[in-house]
């Protein structure tokens, strides 16, 4: 084991203001059970889930509610134990509607009996621990919501021999993955041993961003005695440093082809909140039914980092750390730079729910936006080194064909063109809408092509 | 004759005259043996379509659905701009009779503008329905609800939509009913419909009653008044909506004056 910083730096990246203070050093605190979970089926990327369940149900914490929809999809397990209040369309953190299970609590908290114990995991094969990942329903913990157990098994012509684990957290004002580091580093180490076990990777790369040296040194102690190549990245503070293809960069210098997977290059990277998951999933067989939440934004009276039950609602759990304490104007589910603004509080915790922001007036200011002015800062920021300007100029002429020709479909949102804007042209909106449409037409020539024969 | 003798200017001019007779002789020729023979009446049936190339008959433009009028016996009453005006000019010249599909009308299947129908947040983003839309579910407290930011009315080729205190209105009198709205509303509040009817009930919402009266005070709640008042299924109940059958003529002020939400109107 050894720490190094890393090798290769980004393209692009911004640095905005990190704003971690507010959270950093509060403990992860265990919110009890609200008396309504809403427990969505599209918690992850892929396929919803079916629900198990009708109304009228009586579930236990732990119980499967809702199966898989298919291959690339993942489970969904009640987090309180309680009855079945209603089965339907509920807007999901980004506004979509998506199947929901609402869950009223018996106050009781009665477990489902929790699955057998794998202390002996390393003498399990790939095959079976992947098929026990699936069963906890995980999915990528840091926002993307990828099923886990489906990066787990690559195609048989792909090999995966680095295992990036990504501790980086370079969203402003989220702090639940290096509470997560600081608190909890030995289960981490034990879920990454875990993952390198089933992939049989060959290296293990942990990155940490150097704005958090309690994390760095805690998940120091907990890999001292890790054997082969594994290495603890000091990656330099910038954003979008835990991007999965610049952090695979920064790591190894390898460039993820457009349009492809970090399998591509060989990598796989995991945050660490999912590592910790896959822990409890295989050693303590318990499947995914909490995660952390960093409560955030100067109008938040108490801000922390919450371990919630997946399915809390947003109002209970800004009430639960102590509410409002000043006019908030924008309220955001994840960071301030990838999140997704809320219309309302009735949306609930998934697990991809890393953080829950409120910001002041001062902070979300009602801006107008004016034509571009061609000076290129976009460009510069951008990470996927696309052009933002030209690109946004394309979508508003609704010319899908030159952003497709301009890459628009690497676009990874993460903000930064946005955010280094002096027109503050919406830019980041106009490259999703543009994806979305570009994605709809692909899928309807496809669909031509397999009705033409 | 030694050449470098020769009056460069008249050397030039006669150059340039040579090359001139010779590509004029090769043009002459080619449009002698190359020519292209295109049916004399595509021309003439392009010049009596209308020219708007609005793709209201679902051909790429007039000259297009002219071609195929000639060649591929295409149906002529399919150019809603042109009505029958133009179909009685087309059956003049080609000799073929047809019955003329009535003339329709884009509408905007809601009533509830800014005043009526409120907004769940300040959206500042692109002024963009479908942009609108995704983020987090539309602005509007009304998931069905026009949303009032004009992807309608940038499409339409007729300068028909006009957005007004936040809600779009189509005005019959300028609309050529070529369909081109329709499929720029993500909300999907926008239908064609024959000229001549003139109840409408403008909403879309399938929410029930009480949701609906919570997002918006010109909302159909679901009553069923109206379905009984036209007993022939001229309005229906579609679960908690009502909702005009504009295959049937129907014109009875009664169910307008009944409506509790005054979601059904003349126009």
């Amino acid at each position: 084991m050894k720490t190094i910083t890393a090798p290769y730096r980004i393209e692009g990246g911004v640095h905005p203001a990190y704003r971690k203070e507010l959270a950093r050093e509060r403990a992860i605190l265990a919110m009890p059970p609200p008396g309504l979970v809403r427990i969505s089926m599209a918690q992850h990327l892929g396929a919803p889930a079916k629900p198990l369940v009708k109304k009228g149900d009586t579930v236990l914490r732990g119980q499967r509610i809702g199966e898989p929809g298919g291959f690339v999809s993942a489970a969904a397990h009640a987090s309180v134990s309680g009855t079945v209040q209603a089965v339907g369309p509920a807007p999901t953190a980004s506004g979509a509607l998506a199947m929901a299970v609402d869950i009223e609590s018996d106050g009781n908290d009665t477990s489902l009996e929790p699955g057998p114990r794998h202390d002996n995991w390393a003498e399990l094969d790939a095959k079976t621990l992947i098929g026990l990942v699936a069963d906890a329903g995980i999915v990528g913990m840091g926002g993307a919501g990828f099923p886990t157990h489906v990066k787990l098994s690559p195609p048989p012509d792909k090999t995966i021999d680095t295992l990036i684990v990504n501790g980086a957290e370079c969203e402003p004002f989220l702090t639940a993955d290096d509470r997560l580091m600081r608190e909890q580093a030995d289960g981490i180490w034990t879920g990454i041993s875990i993952l390198r076990h089933i992939l049989g990777a060959r290296s293990v790369r942990v990155a940490i961003e150097d704005n958090k040296p309690e994390a760095l040194k805690a998940m120091e102690r907990a890999m001292a005695g890790a054997e082969g190549d594994v290495t603890l990245i000091v990656l330099p503070a910038s954003y979008p440093q835990g991007a999965e293809k610049q952090q695979i960069y920064g790591i190894t210098g390898r460039e993820t082809p457009s349009g492809g997977l970090p399998m591509d290059v060989g990598c796989l990277v995991e945050n660490v909140g999912t590592c910790l998951a896959v822990r409890d999933a295989i050693v303590n067989g318990r499947p995914l039914t909490e995660r952390v939440t960093t409560v955030t934004g100067d109008p938040v009276a108490e801000p922390g980092n919450i371990l919630n039950r997946i399915g809390t609602l947003y109002s209970d759990l800004i009430a639960f750390c102590g509410g409002l304490r000043s006019p908030a104007t924008k309220i955001v589910s994840g960071g301030p730079m990838m999140g997704f603004a809320q219309g309302s509080l009735e949306s609930a915790t998934a697990k991809t729910t890393s953080g829950l922001l409120a910001l002041a007036p001062d902070q979300a200011p009602v801006y107008e936006s004016l034509p571009c002015i061609a000076c290129g800062r976009c460009v510069r920021a951008c990470p996927m080194t696309l052009l933002p300007c030209e690109l946004s100029q394309a979508l508003e002429a609704e010319d899908y064909e030159l952003a497709d020709a301009f890459h628009v479909m690497d676009c990874i949102e993460c903000g930064c063109c946005a955010f280094v804007c002096p027109a503050r042209r919406p830019l980041v909106q106009h490259m999703r809408g543009g994806k979305a449409r570009i994605a709809l037409k692909r899928r309807e020539a496809m669909q031509n092509n397999k009705e033409k024969g | 004759m030694d050449i470098a003798n020769v009056n460069p200017v008249a050397l030039t001019a006669l150059a340039i005259g040579l090359i001139g007779l010779v590509c004029g002789a090769a043009l002459a020729l080619a449009a002698r043996f190359l020519a292209v023979h295109e049916d004399p009446r595509i021309g003439q049936v392009a010049d009596i379509l209308p020219g708007a190339n609005c793709g209201g008959c679902a051909y790429a433009g007039c000259a297009d659905y002219a071609k195929a009028i000639v060649l591929n016996d295409a149906a002529i009453n399919l150019c809603a701009p042109g009505g029958q005006e133009v179909l009685d000019k087309l059956c003049a010249f080609l000799g073929k009779t047809a019955e003329a599909a009535e003339k329709k009308t884009a509408i905007v299947l809601c009533g509830g503008d800014s005043g009526k129908a409120p907004r769940r947040f300040a959206y500042n983003g692109v002024a963009d329905c479908a942009a609108a839309q995704a983020v987090h579910g539309g602005d509007k407290r009304c998931g069905y609800g026009c949303l009032g930011y004009g992807s309608c009315a940038r499409i339409c080729p007729a300068g028909a939509i006009e957005i007004a205190n936040g809600l779009a209105k189509v005005h019959k009198n300028l609309c050529i009913g070529c369909g081109a709205c329709v499929k720029a509303c993500p909300r999907t509040l926008i239908q064609m419909i024959p000229v001549s009817r003139t109840i409408h009930v403008l909403c879309r919402s399938r929410d029930k009653g009480p949701v609906v009266k919570k997002a918006c005070s010109v909302g159909c709640i679901g009553c069923t008044r109206c379905a009984k008042i036209a007993d022939d299924g001229q309005i229906a109940m579609d679960g908690p909506l009502a909702v005009v059958d504009y295959a049937k003529p129907f014109d009875n002020e009664e169910a307008v004056e009944k409506c509790p939400t005054h979601c059904i109107v003349r126009a």
